[in-house]
């Protein structure tokens, strides 16, 4: 009895968590894509009534300005902090003495909260005060740089400052690849005269795949989970010209009390998430067993 | 370390060390931009409202004063409220530390039971354990609301401090799983042998050797609860709030005079345990960065 006891210490261990995960991540999932086919406004009301939540979200107008927000600061917040990434992880492989320094220099504001790092930027692009009054006093008296109170441009706003946050990240991602690259390719390669950029190009970078894929992961969920960013940035506005998928469904799970608009925005948000990742997570749980 | 150097023959040598110039060029204009918000801040924590309307917004302090960090931390007003950060500032603080360690320790026996005692099913619990850190959290928003209701916990510290520990753990099993993937199954079939049971192996031999990743966890899951806005603005009411919220709360407060020095004095003290964190400890903050999506 003791010894059969024995064996299972290891399932009972790991039971609570198996326990949570079923009913706090896929229980809840259950629930909330359930909600998302009723007609629950500032209450549950579990009476399945077919897609119309579906049907009013992509009716909206502020739904279709925040999916293609995401689809604007997804795609240049990814790309800019993935060039940028790159850029600054080949400078700092060139045998830099303050490498370290430095990588401490462009790393830190992944420290930071994104409330912090909204904070800092909407008092720097402040356009009475910040850089627009500094380069005026510069002498440029036409400059103009408006863009967290425009509505057009305010979006892009918020892909600087994300880009500010994340860019580190992908340098540290990629400063490590660029290490784990096979040194005696690069000798030969040295050795044959190939020249520096081209070692680069050819060999170094290719190899990296693997973790342009990572790299891209991390910068897309992130862009799709943005919410604080934009709170503390612009707050979603100005109107609703900054309203990501995440805000929306913030707004329509607090404010508005409608948690049939909520639950359908969550479940698209969840389909988007999962379009990039299960892909991803499938080939690396197979790789892991074969 | 790629071993690229320039060639060292003489003729090259103008060309090499122009190439460094702009090397370095480009590394201190990029160092410049990270550093920038982090100067604006400080020197605009440090002015009086009336030099930050007439000064330029990278020029230093004239006269250094402390009275926006006086406000920040005990006078600034979260919407009705005149208490400034510190109330919530000691909200996260004991939001954060419990939170931390819990997750950490469940993650720790999580890890080790997928590595060392797998049984079947163990991977498929994993693998599942594993999905649920990609999910968006908005999908369990909802939910969420209504569970913390029904087990009293709405709007309170000990509810916050459940609901990162359920999200965090799936990152720390991961975190331990993939470390004690690496310590060979020998270990625990010779310490069996001697007689040692599971927890016996755990504390005695598996702990000891976990220091580096218990750091790179630790550090983790604190630089997540304590960045939290999410949660916190979600599932905590007025007097229970995280830094974070109470800090956005500061800053869009529409009442009064907008203190652009109290925001940026308030936004540094949110952010100063994170990044001492980050100074003291950069190189496991990094690692903990990496492991989560390289070795995924």
């Amino acid at each position: 009895m003791i010894e059969w006891f024995e064996r299972q210490i290891p399932k009972i261990v790991l039971a609570p968590s198996f326990m949570a995960v079923l009913v706090f991540v896929y229980g809840f999932i259950a629930w909330t894509a359930w909600i998302s086919f009723t007609r629950s406004k500032l209450l549950p009301n579990y009476e399945i009534k077919g897609v119309i939540q579906y049907e009013r979200l992509f009716a909206a107008p502020r739904w279709d300005t925040a999916m293609s927000n995401l689809f604007v600061f997804g795609t240049l917040f990814i790309v800019i902090s993935m060039l940028l990434g790159l850029l600054l992880a080949i400078l700092l492989d060139q045998k830099i003495r303050t490498e370290g320094a430095l990588r401490t220099i462009y790393l830190y504001p992944m420290a930071l909260s994104m409330i912090v790092t909204g904070t800092a930027w909407k008092w720097i692009m402040n356009p009475g005060l910040g850089i627009e009054n500094m380069v005026r006093g510069w002498g440029f008296e036409s400059f103009s740089f408006d863009w967290v109170i425009d509505p057009d441009m305010a979006i892009y706003a918020v892909v600087i400052a994300g880009v500010w946050q994340a860019s580190g990240f992908v340098m540290a991602l990629f400063l490590a690849g660029l290490r784990s690259v096979d040194e005696e390719i690069i000798k030969a390669a040295q050795i044959d005269g190939i020249p520096h950029w081209r070692i680069y190009s050819a060999i170094i970078i290719p190899s990296m795949a693997p973790i342009f894929l990572s790299a891209f992961i991390v910068l897309a969920h992130l862009a799709i989970k943005s919410f604080d960013l934009v709170i503390a940035l612009t707050g979603g506005g100005p109107g609703y010209a900054t309203d990501l998928p995440a805000t929306y469904m913030y707004a329509m799970a607090f404010s508005r009390g409608d948690i049939g608009q909520a639950a359908s925005s969550a479940m698209v948000m969840m389909g988007v998430v999962f379009a990039i990742v299960v892909p991803y997570l499938y080939s690396e749980l197979r790789a892991k067993h074969d | 370390m790629t071993d690229l150097g320039f060639p060292q023959s003489q003729g090259r040598n103008w060309g090499h060390v122009a190439l460094r110039c702009l090397l370095f060029l480009l590394l201190g204009l990029f160092a410049l931009f990270y550093l920038m918000p982090l100067f604006v801040m400080v020197t605009t924590s440090l002015k009086s409202l009336e030099e930050i309307r007439t000064g330029s917004l990278v020029a230093f302090p004239r006269d250094v004063t402390f009275e926006a960090w006086r406000t920040a931390w005990s006078g600034a007003c979260t919407g009705i409220q005149c208490e400034g950060l510190r109330p919530y500032f000691w909200n996260s603080v004991i939001l954060a530390i419990p939170a931390v360690l819990i997750s950490t320790l469940i993650g720790a026996l999580n890890g080790y039971v997928i590595s060392q005692w797998k049984f079947r099913g163990a991977n498929l619990i994993f693998s599942l354990m594993l999905f649920g850190c990609f999910i968006p959290f908005q999908v369990v928003l909802l939910p969420m609301a209504r569970m913390l209701g029904l087990m009293g916990l709405a709007g309170t510290i000990p509810g916050l401090i459940f609901v990162h520990v359920i999200y965090g753990i799936g990152f720390t099993t991961l975190f331990f799983r993939n470390y004690y993937v690496t310590i060979p199954a020998e270990l625990v079939k010779a310490a069996k042998v001697d007689g040692a049971g599971f927890f016996r192996i755990f504390w005695s031999i598996f702990l000891p050797l976990s220091l580096p990743i218990i750091v790179v966890t630790v550090i983790w899951q604190f630089t997540q609860i304590w960045n939290d806005f999410l949660f916190g603005v979600s599932f905590s009411q007025a007097g229970t709030q995280p830094v974070t919220v109470a800090l956005n709360n500061i800053v869009n407060s529409t009442t009064g005079v907008k203190e652009y020095n109290v925001d940026m004095a308030a936004a540094i003290i949110a952010a100063l345990p994170t990044l001492f964190v980050y100074v003291v400890a950069g190189n496991y903050f990094i690692r903990g960065l990496t492991a989560g999506s390289v070795k995924g």
